[in-house]
């Protein structure tokens, strides 16, 4: 590579050093990239210090639940699990509709610690997978970068990645979630791809290709990567860089793959019936033909006898494809696209179609300024890394190329998928950066020994312009140790930055709040676990649990009771039945809750404590995923002249449906903020508009001491009427 | 506030569960003896004794106590001390003690039985009551039911409120097997059944020429009752399955009029008896649980095959149901017989919906294939028929999809695909070695 050729030409004297330069740089390597190691899982640690060795957030727990019930029943029963505790009383076979990745990683790695005689429970194993694959992440990055570049921007890339907010964000300690593993899958498989393409070898191919079947096991974004690999290869047909390693690469990845991802239940034979993997298959099949026509070219090598057998033979290709498309699609064989398909494509698309895709703040498009805050200054080296990469376009370039730029755009359209840009801007961020010092550095170094040795080191244009640059600039060594010092400063602000936002924005594992007291200590609002075991201990075991679908998997798992709905949204119907109870007037509801048993009611107000991600707040969503299927639950009856309130000027159908009347529930009589009325809610900041309420076929069971969950029981049917 | 009485409430219902269990578990009747007498006028003790010595014969301990005894207690120490109450206090305008309404109802909604008897003297308190099991008195104080073409030829001279009513219940569970013939004197204040409550049935209602007026005065405007919407005596079965009579006329359960003859105005029949006393005796058999009872009891299922129940089906599994269902015959349980006995195996709605066949041992049973929708089901048994006890089951019971390893193995269409890929990779491997070796 460079810096090995820049070795090589280095004069006699310097010779009898080389090998200790190189053993220096070999540790010099070594040990930064073990520091980063580290590093990476160090910084996170914040909310284990913080708080306690928790699972966090809402997926997390439902993937917490079914490494339990792995480690505990075998991979047998794992596999064929039904789980009759949720979306009661349809059932899940949780077994055919998850991604076994992280649960079956999680607990290979509880097996492997148990036979070192390592007696952790198993939650610790899970708390701290997101962490242990993100120090992974970092070697990834390493060798992906060493790919694309050289071993220096592969070990920016590894600093870089390891403490990138964008992916800080999904993968602290706790946070244990597909994500964790799978952005480890995911670079981990174009690493070896590239890799592959670079040298047209089957075993990196085949190596690609159960790198790909890991990610499949563990996200569904392996989507992302079914379809960049065609599309890149397309690019590099049109540009011209077609190669025999590009075609064993490919078709060798793509098959393998292919095949693998079919053991996968959940995936199935999507690779071949589903619409989102049709362009992996096409390009497939285009290789075939340009390699049998490049064949056939070699063979007739006669230009215009080839150029006609080029027209039938693209003719055929063509219709026989559309054809096969076109009745794949009309008898049903192959499934159109899925909505969150098109949400990512067209943005407005799920606002329009599909609420419950749109309800979900991590659906959202992206802000500016989380942008900013999950990328801080790779934002402005990315372009910077775009231009050396086209610089020095290779087939690696023009895939990390494609990559950041695609990834970009997703992350724009998806708040959640920033995760996803998180490592391609990295590597990017991390060339540009890289070459750059790179520069400086060889700029004030050269200065420093002979000017002769310049055009002896670099080659190409670079030297050229460094050439030039050499003659018109006098204090070029000031102005580079300035730029260098510049850069340095920036990549610290960066780390600084970095480690600010782990701790104040992605360690708080939002099962347990905690704000500012008065005092400005730390106030812990642990009411959800107090909800959910109080659930636990005081209800019957069979009491089924009705809940917005976002609780549903906390309830299963830490109250472990049966819920009506979860967090695994595949039956929309179920969830707009729930929404519709809790929209409607309390004696509809209670019908709808006699034909679903429900036995409880839990809800989650933020009205005492300013808690906002309550279900007031997520209630107009209800409304309209209620009303999507319901058309007697209409959004306009909860809004006064299209506004959302709560107090006396809130719409009649409002004040009195259900999911008010249980969140309001006894709190016009409660005074939550010193010089306001009773009833006056933090969240909103109003005073309510009902404080009457009555509940006639419910009754308040448990509120939790800051009243963020309130249990209601369903009162049987009425003795006596 | 609302917290204690809820436990309270919770307690009362616990126990009387434990006390229910226990009887049944001893082989005896569904409900216990101890019956509470209140009574507005001790007087109403010889004035009734008939009644009473009927109960009493068929094994009752009646405690007479005045309705406003001061020391008027329900409960002591959480446990009811009674099994039923007959209220023949209509005039009473509260309780003594620490009963009042809520309380009489809170011993119903415990699972007790109680006979209700007002007059035209009844009071708000008594009104009350009627109220809140679905029954609503004539709100005129001074009305009465009057009858100028059903009334009992005794009365002839008189403002024909003693009214001879023949209008019965069709059941057997609830008047007894035998038919009563005579026509029941009735002399007392009508009442109209709550129609948004379904619980309610009319035992004895007026004919059609009845209504509702004070006999004393001229009828200013339409009655607000009239006609057979009236009902005389009417009964309640609450969801507990306990039992209430309400009566509008406390004469009905007089020696007077359990003892006299009757001829109705009209009719050329005179019965030397009213039928008063069996009507009486027979509901009275019903509303303490003497008669209609069911229970059920050993609700099994397994798989065809199999005996021990499986903690989850599969679907499409042949499965068998039953169940015993016992009837109390007033002196032991004996094996309930009927073919209209249904399961239904559930899930939002019935997948299944099966009658029971008896061996008229009391044991229902059938068995059928689980449908190929799995999900979590339940067995469940509703049986609501006139008289008996509701008998509601229900029992969950997960239904789980095939197993990876349940589906066929080898199918036989399946065989090209299998011929076509075990050639192709034998086929590769001979082209390999013959482009490999053969130059």
């Amino acid at each position: 590579m460079a810096a090995a050729t820049a070795l090589d030409s280095l004069p006699a004297p310097l010779r009898s050093l080389r090998l200790k330069t190189k053993q220096q740089e070999l540790l010099l390597r070594v040990s930064a990239l073990a520091l980063i190691y580290v590093l990476a899982f160090v910084v996170r640690l914040f909310s284990v210090l913080r708080y306690e060795s928790m699972i966090h957030e809402f997926d997390p727990y439902f993937n917490y639940r079914t490494t339990l019930f792995l480690s505990d029943h075998g991979f047998s029963e794992f596999w064929n699990w039904f789980d009759f505790e949720s979306w009661y009383p349809l059932g899940r076979v949780v077994g055919g509709t998850l991604f076994p990745g992280l649960m079956v990683t999680a607990a290979l790695l509880h097996r492997l610690l148990r036979a070192l005689s390592l007696a952790v429970h198993i939650r610790e194993v899970c708390v701290l997978t997101a962490p242990f694959f993100a120090a992974n992440t970092t070697l990834v990055a390493y060798a992906f970068g060493r790919e694309i570049w050289d071993s220096g921007a592969g070990l920016v890339a590894a600093a870089l990645i390891a403490v990138c907010p964008g992916y800080i964000s999904r993968s602290v300690a706790g946070s244990y979630d597909n994500e964790g593993v799978a952005i480890f899958a995911l670079l981990l498989t174009f690493y070896l791809f590239v890799r592959a393409v670079n040298t047209g070898s089957l075993a990196w191919s085949l190596a690609s290709a159960f790198g790909y079947f890991y990610m499949v096991s563990a996200w569904g974004g392996y989507v992302f990567i079914i379809n960049l690999l065609p599309l890149y290869v397309l690019v590099l047909l049109v540009t011209g860089r077609y190669s025999q390693r590009l075609y064993v690469a490919y078709n060798s990845t793509y098959v393998l793959g292919m095949l693998l991802a079919m053991q996968i239940r959940f995936v199935g034979f999507q690779h071949v019936q589903s619409g989102e993997h049709m362009a992996a298959m096409g390009v497939f099949f285009l290789l075939q033909v340009f390699f049998f026509l490049d064949w056939v070219k070699y063979l007739l090598n006669d230009a215009k006898l080839f150029k006609s057998f080029l027209r039938i033979t693209l003719t055929c290709v063509i219709t026989v494809g559309t054809l096969a498309l076109g009745i794949g699609t009309a008898s049903g064989y192959i499934s159109p696209w899925t909505g969150r398909f098109y949400s990512l494509l067209d943005p407005t698309y799920a606002k329009d179609h599909i609420p419950i895709i749109a309800s979900v703040s991590e659906h959202q498009p992206t802000a500016w300024s989380s942008f900013m805050f999950d990328f801080h200054i790779l934002l402005f080296l990315f372009p910077a890394g775009l231009y050396f990469c086209f610089k020095r376009l290779s087939d690696a370039t023009i895939f990390i190329v494609m990559y950041g730029l695609t990834s970009m755009y997703f992350a724009g359209v998806m708040v959640r998928l920033i995760l996803v840009a998180a490592p391609a801007v990295c590597l990017i961020s991390a060339i540009a950066a890289s070459a750059t010092i790179k520069n400086l550095t060889t700029l004030i170094r050269t200065k420093s020994k002979s000017p002769q040795t310049v055009s002896g080191k670099s080659s190409g244009s670079k030297a050229a312009a460094k050439g030039a640059v050499d003659q018109s600039l006098p204090f070029q060594q000031n102005v580079a140790i300035a730029l260098l010092l510049g850069a340095f400063y920036l990549l610290s602000r960066y780390a600084v930055h970095c480690t600010w936002v782990t701790s104040e924005a992605y360690s708080s594992p939002s099962i347990v709040l905690a704000a500012r007291g008065h005092n400005g200590g730390r106030v812990i609002f642990d009411d959800y676990r107090e909800a959910y075991y109080w659930l636990r201990q005081n209800t019957p075991s069979d009491a089924k649990i009705m809940s917005w679908w976002d609780y549903g998997y906390q309830i299963t798992a830490m109250g472990n009771r049966t819920v009506i709905v979860d967090n695994n949204t595949w039956n929309n119907t179920h969830i707009a039945t729930v929404g519709r109870a809790m929209s409607s007037y309390e004696d509809e509801a209670y019908e709808i809750m006699q034909s679903l048993d429900v036995n409880y009611v839990l809800v989650v107000f933020g009205g005492v404590t300013g808690y906002s991600s309550d279900d007031i707040n997520k209630f107009l969503w209800m409304v309209r995923i209620g009303g999507g299927v319901f058309p007697v639950i209409k959004e306009p009856d909860y809004l006064v002249n299209g506004e959302y309130r709560v107090d006396k000027g809130a719409a009649p159908k409002m004040l009195n449906c259900l999911m008010y009347k249980l969140c309001y529930y006894r709190f016009g009589e409660l005074t939550t903020e010193y010089g306001k009325p009773p009833g006056y809610d933090r969240v909103r900041g109003v005073e309510i508009g009902n404080k009457d309420i009555k509940l006639e076929y419910l009754e308040e069971a448990f509120t939790t001491s800051n009243w963020i969950v309130r249990i209601y029981k369903v009162k049987p049917p009425k003795n006596r009427s | 506030m609302a917290a204690p009485r809820h436990h309270h409430l919770a307690l009362a219902v616990a126990l009387a569960l434990l006390v229910v269990t226990a009887a049944a578990a001893d082989e005896g009747g569904p409900r216990g003896r101890r019956v509470l007498v209140l009574v507005d006028d001790l007087a109403v003790r010889s004035s009734h004794s008939a009644f009473f010595a009927s109960l009493q014969g068929r094994g009752f301990d009646l405690d007479f106590r005045l309705a406003d005894d001061p020391k008027l207690s329900l409960h002591r120490y959480g446990q009811y001390l009674y099994d039923g109450l007959v209220l023949f206090a209509p005039s009473t305008p509260r309780f003594g003690g620490s009963v009042d309404q809520n309380s009489i109802l809170e011993f119903i909604d415990a699972g007790h039985d109680m006979i209700l008897a007002a007059d035209s003297s009844a009071s708000d308190l008594i009104r009350g009551i009627a109220t809140e099991c679905g029954v609503d008195f004539d709100e005129d104080p001074e009305a009465m039911v009057i009858d100028h073409i059903n009334y009992a030829a005794t009365d002839a001279e008189g403002d024909h409120t003693l009214i001879a009513g023949d209008d019965l219940i069709q059941s057997d569970v609830i008047l007894g097997s035998k038919k009563i013939e005579a026509p029941v004197l009735f002399r007392g204040i009508g009442h109209a059944v709550n129609p948004s409550n379904s619980l309610v049935l009319k035992v004895l209602s007026a004919s059609p020429s009845a209504y509702s007026a004070n006999p004393k005065s001229k009828l200013a405007s339409p009655p607000s009752l009239t006609g057979s919407a009236i009902s005389l005596v009417s009964v309640m079965q609450a969801r507990n399955n306990a039992r209430v009579l309400i009566s509008g006329s406390l004469d009905l359960f007089s020696n007077r009029f359990l003892k006299s003859g009757v001829q109705k105005a009209g009719s050329k029949i005179r019965h030397e008896k009213a039928g008063n006393e069996q009507f009486v005796t027979e509901t009275s058999k019903w509303v303490f649980h003497e008669r209609g009872h069911l229970k059920a009891v050993n609700v099994k299922h397994n798989k065809v095959g199999e005996t021990n129940e499986p903690g989850m089906y599969r679907i499409n599994d042949d499965l068998e149901y039953s169940v015993e269902i016992y009837e109390w015959s007033g002196t032991s349980w004996k094996p309930y017989v009927a073919d209209d006995v249904q399961v239904q195996f559930y899930m939002m709605s019935p997948y299944v919906l099966k009658k029971l066949s008896t061996d008229k041992k009391g044991v229902f049973s059938t068995s059928f294939k689980v449908p190929d929708v799995y999900g979590v089901f339940q067995f469940k048994v509703e049986y609501q028929r006139l008289g008996y006890t509701g008998l509601s089951l229900s029992k969950q019971i997960p239904v789980r999809p095939y197993r990876h390893n349940e589906y066929e193995r080898f199918i036989t269409s399946a065989y090209p695909y299998y011929v076509a890929s075990f050639s192709t990779m034998g086929a590769f491997f001979i082209f390999s070695f013959v482009y490999l070796y053969h130059k």
